[in-house]
């Protein structure tokens, strides 16, 4: 049985459309238009035991809205979800108290108490008994190397120091399935670093499966084999983080240092040519083709060093969501990739 | 049941050691009080000075009605205001997320999340002015008075409870509902003074439709052995009708919410 089922999921928003300006103020109050968004689009996919996946799309993509769907705090306008075998948007205890959710951009401590009150709040209202609740802050805080910070109040603790209480306040109970919104939002390379070993051990230690979304692609491919990307409310991907290169560029860069000099005519044979700085080459050459190019480049020219590198994970994914939704089914991306 | 105590123990021994950390706060909290409770026993003097009987109440019992009413005060100020501005915060800031995946029940949370002391010092003066008006009367009140007195206070914290968490659900819809506290404040205002002091129109509108007379006149009446089967019963009615209109209510808004967008 999956962790997490979603079946055609969607939910569509109905807003209030606002004209600039006094007139479009005044029009607003009186009148109020309102149209439907299509936040999430029919959207599937199912997370196993133990398995972490990244959950990807620029802003505005239904990552949240989804995430809310999961959790229970929104009811999707159509399609299911199942998490841990139940219905979130019941909201059952017995659900609750295996699940947790963090979001970078909000935060459950009490700004004027230390840290440590509202663990304990969140130990009672889980039923964690206060011995047992004692033992796991200490093991908490100590994978986090925040044991200090505990008993000062939140509002003197810096970014990264909050946000790691907040992942304490999260996993006191020591949930099995984690949703994560933006869990490194605007912290440092170093707290970002201390927050993704914290979580690897976790789902190591507890096997729990977490539904990642990051903005930092470093968080993804440090935690994540698995990512699913949805554009504009719709998924476009669901496969293995090395897939999405293959998936929206299927192209590799080679990089050729010839012994002479060459004129654009003769290395453009070989592949697309990205670039020439004088006697070095950047081309993009289709991967079921690599071989034979440059099994050619090196026996028909003086080659004195070449490389084959995948482009950049971060500039295929920039240039994935760059696109509109009904591109991706053409293979357009691997085009805007080969036009670089 | 044990885990919702434990919880409350915590919940008020954090708010607790929160607020304490003003302590000049507390001074000044029990002055207003003195302050508030003495303006209110001077106009009620002004009255009674010339023999006027404020709708048929003499004097003393007059005096029970304004202690009750000071003693509900303090108790919204300790337990419902603060809690009552915290619903609409959590509206605004979407933190009503976390709230909402705990493994409680979500009004119980909102309703006894946080306590502030400030309210002590009218809930100790009120009772003390009851207690004062009562034993200076010609006629000490018996154990069947204070028995059904004692209930009637109890629903009408109930009522003054589930009026104002009616109020503060409207947050889910109307996400600026700050001054939501001063409504509330205003509306038992009027229990000040006995309700019978009121025009007639006035005295139906603050007993069926803002209870307003069922918080302190009806408890005021069984402190002085005035009161009556008919309006205990009505009291508990309506303090139960109250309490289950908000829970349907807050059910009904959470249905709507869809969380603040981030």
């Amino acid at each position: 049985m999956p962790t997490v089922a979603v079946e055609n999921l969607s939910k569509t928003f109905r807003v209030a459309d606002k004209q600039p300006g006094l007139a479009g103020t005044l029009r607003h109050f009186v009148n109020r238009r309102h149209r439907l968004i299509d936040a999430v689009k029919d959207v599937s996919f199912t997370i196993e035991p133990g398995e972490v996946v990244g959950f990807l799309g620029p802003n505005g993509a239904g990552k949240t809205t989804t995430l809310k769907m999961l959790t229970g705090l929104i009811h999707p306008t159509a399609g299911s979800v199942r998490v841990l075998d139940q219905v979130p948007f019941k909201r059952k205890p017995d659900l609750l108290r295996q699940i947790t959710l963090v979001m970078g951009q909000k935060q459950q401590m009490i700004w004027d108490l230390p840290p440590i009150e509202s663990l304990r709040i969140n130990a009672a209202v889980y039923g964690v008994p206060d011995s047992e609740a004692k033992r796991r802050i200490d093991e908490l805080a100590d994978l986090l190397s925040i044991s200090d910070e505990l008993t000062r109040p939140v509002r003197k603790l810096s970014l990264g120091e909050r946000m790691k209480c907040e992942l304490m306040a999260a996993l006191l109970h020591h949930p099995k399935v984690l949703f994560l919104d933006e869990p490194t939002l605007g912290l440092d390379v170093n707290a970002q670093t201390a927050v993704r070993n914290f979580l690897r051990d976790y789902n190591r230690q507890h096997g729990a499966s977490i539904l990642l979304t990051s903005h930092y692609m470093a968080d993804i491919t440090a935690l994540c084999d698995r990512v699913v990307m949805i554009h504009k409310g719709g998924l476009i991907y669901d496969g293995s983080l090395s897939g999405v290169v293959q998936r929206f560029a299927p192209f590799r860069e080679v990089k050729v240092e010839l012994g002479h000099e060459f004129d654009h005519a003769t290395i453009s044979r070989y592949g697309e040519v990205e670039s020439i700085d004088g006697r070095v080459a950047r081309l993009l050459v289709k991967r079921d083709g690599l071989t034979a190019a440059v099994n050619r480049l090196l026996a028909e020219l003086d080659v004195t060093d070449l490389t084959v590198t995948d482009p950049p994970i971060e500039e295929v994914i920039g240039r994935v969501f760059d696109m509109d939704a009904d591109d991706l089914s053409s293979g357009g991306p691997a085009r805007e990739a080969a036009a670089r | 049941m044990t885990r919702y105590l434990n919880a409350i123990r915590i919940f008020w021994s954090a708010s607790i050691s929160a607020e304490m950390e003003y302590r000049a706060n507390f001074l000044m909290a029990t002055l207003s009080s003195v302050m508030t409770l003495a303006g209110t026993m001077f106009m009620l003097y002004l009255f009674y000075r010339t023999g006027y009987e404020l709708g048929g109440w003499p004097w003393r019992d007059a005096l029970v009605v304004v202690g009750v009413f000071t003693f509900l005060e303090g108790m919204q100020s300790t337990f419902m205001t603060p809690n009552r501005t915290r619903v609409t915060e959590h509206v605004r800031e979407g933190t009503l997320d976390f709230v909402l995946l705990k493994p409680i029940d979500s009004q119980f949370w909102l309703s006894v999340r946080t306590i502030s002391p400030w309210g002590i010092p009218n809930i100790l003066l009120g009772l003390g002015v009851v207690v004062y008006a009562a034993l200076t009367r010609d006629r000490l009140p018996g154990i069947l008075d204070l028995l059904p007195a004692a209930a009637t206070l109890i629903f009408a914290v109930l009522m003054l409870y589930s009026l104002g968490y009616l109020l503060s659900t409207f947050s889910i819809w109307y996400v600026k509902l700050y001054n939501i506290t001063m409504a509330m404040q205003t509306l038992v205002e009027t229990g000040r003074y006995p309700i019978t002091a009121y025009p007639a129109a006035y005295q139906v509108f603050f007993t069926f439709v803002l209870p307003v007379a069922f918080m302190t006149t009806v408890p005021a009446q069984f402190i002085t052995g005035q009161g009556t089967a008919g309006w205990l019963l009505g009291a508990a009615l309506v303090a139960a009708v109250l309490l289950i209109l908000s829970i349907a209510f807050w059910r009904f808004a959470l249905r709507y919410y869809t969380s603040a967008s981030s």
